[in-house]
């Protein structure tokens, strides 16, 4: 393709072949961080409460211990991410883009469905390719929302949803214990006990709960609601006397960082 | 083999008080065929812009990200880590992969002053890689502070 035709949105693929080959030659090509994780939302009187834990992890290694997965969308509405990292982080962040754009222009707050829509026909439009996995939350001029999307694009619309690897436990949680017209104080540990049951019984989640209250006119993020696992203090300092590295001491003085070592070949 | 493994490498950055450091050993390998014991693996970004301004540490890795998710479906096989302090000398951190993990884990601590980050974040680096065949010969660490950059080569093992 002429640089000219190249286009300047959307995925590149140019080093797909390359890597096809590489991969074909035995290497093993890297996958994307796919967390395991156990997200959850229910209506309750006034509203939506959405709830997620903070692990996040690349294969067995736990990769971050307190991450965010509760992702802003607008300012009444948010939205869960289970599955790829990346995916469900770039693919919110856009939507979130779009929606600000969309309200701006039609002078309106942005539904709910508005967002549903442009997600799922976003991930359809990638076959599943796009590894994101959602549990949409939010409060329009038609109430509350609750919405699951899954990665090829398929939408249900229920009043208590999970997702991830620890939906079945945080689910089990929900059926016994989910009721019409909960009170906000009973829906936010409801919550918490459901992403609490993901964090204890699915290795894929851990650490800690957040939990989002999405009410008319009114949003309220509570980050880190509940800390189940904290870490016990250290025992014993490691900090090392000075003079414990040695080091090569007559650095030239003048000569930049790394200036003499061998310089990576950026030619091509 | 993973093709992540091709050349072998091992960085990590840390926050200290007012401070961050970022280290990276010096081997450079084609599987396990050592090519290169003094590559070149930390780069200055500030003083590297065509605009003649500075980037900030968080804008700098938004940017990176960015150009990752884009090859999202063909990747380039690097895992960069960011380390910089911002306008209120605030540290900012990426991360670093499994080995380092542990040692990073048990060593470090918040709010190390600037030597203390250096031997922290030394050590680290040192007994991560001597526990790695594809990785060492030598190390070399930055520490970022307000005042400068101090720059130490390591005397690592040399196998």
């Amino acid at each position: 393709m002429a640089p000219s035709m190249e286009s300047t949105t959307g995925f590149k693929f140019d080093n797909v072949r390359r890597n096809q080959l590489l991969g074909d030659k035995g290497y093993k090509v890297p996958t994307a961080t796919k967390t395991g994780t156990t997200i959850v939302g229910l209506i309750f009187r006034d509203g939506v409460i959405l709830g997620a834990d903070t692990r996040a992890t690349a294969g067995p290694i736990v990769a971050d211990k307190n991450c965010e997965k509760i992702h802003y969308l607008a300012p009444n509405m948010y939205c869960c991410g289970a599955g790829t990292a990346a995916d469900t982080e770039f693919t919110t962040n856009m939507i979130s883009s779009q929606l600000a754009l969309h309200s701006l222009s039609t002078g309106r707050e942005a539904r709910v469905v508005t967002a549903m829509t442009m997600l799922k026909q976003y991930l359809f439009k990638y076959q599943g390719h796009i590894g994101a996995a959602l549990v949409l939350g939010g409060y329009d001029v038609g109430g509350p929302h609750l919405f699951t999307i899954y990665p090829h694009g398929s939408t249900d619309k229920l009043p208590y949803v999970t997702m991830g690897s620890g939906s079945l436990a945080a689910m089990s949680v929900f059926e016994s214990r989910w009721r019409q017209g909960m009170s906000r104080e009973e829906g936010i540990e409801l919550v918490k006990d459901a992403i609490e049951a993901g964090i204890f019984n699915d290795m894929g989640s851990g650490s800690n709960v957040d939990v989002c209250v999405i009410t008319k006119g009114n949003t309220e993020y509570l980050r880190n609601y509940a800390r189940p696992n904290e870490r016990v203090e250290k025992e014993q300092s490691y900090k090392f006397p000075a003079g414990t590295t040695e080091f090569i001491v007559p650095r030239p003085a003048g000569v930049a960082a790394g200036e003499e070592s061998t310089a990576m070949d950026t030619s091509a | 083999m993973s093709i992540m493994e091709y050349n072998g490498s091992a960085v990590v950055a840390m926050v200290g008080k007012n401070c961050v450091a970022i280290a990276a050993d010096k081997r450079l390998g084609q599987r396990a065929l050592t090519v290169d014991m003094n590559f070149q693996k930390v780069f200055p970004i500030t003083d590297r812009t065509a605009e003649e301004r500075i980037i900030e540490p968080k804008t700098f890795s938004n940017l990176v990200s960015h150009m990752l998710y884009e090859r999202r479906f063909g990747p380039y096989f690097v895992e960069p880590v960011i380390a910089g302090l911002d306008k209120d000398n605030k540290p900012f951190v990426g991360t670093a992969s499994d080995n380092l993990f542990g040692m990073c884990e048990s060593l470090w601590e918040p709010d190390l002053e600037p030597e203390e980050l250096f031997e922290t974040i030394s050590q680290a680096l040192l007994n991560a890689v001597d526990r790695d065949a594809m990785s060492g010969w030598g190390a070399v660490v930055h520490v970022i502070t307000k005042d400068g950059v101090i720059t130490r080569d390591l005397k690592g093992r040399m196998d």
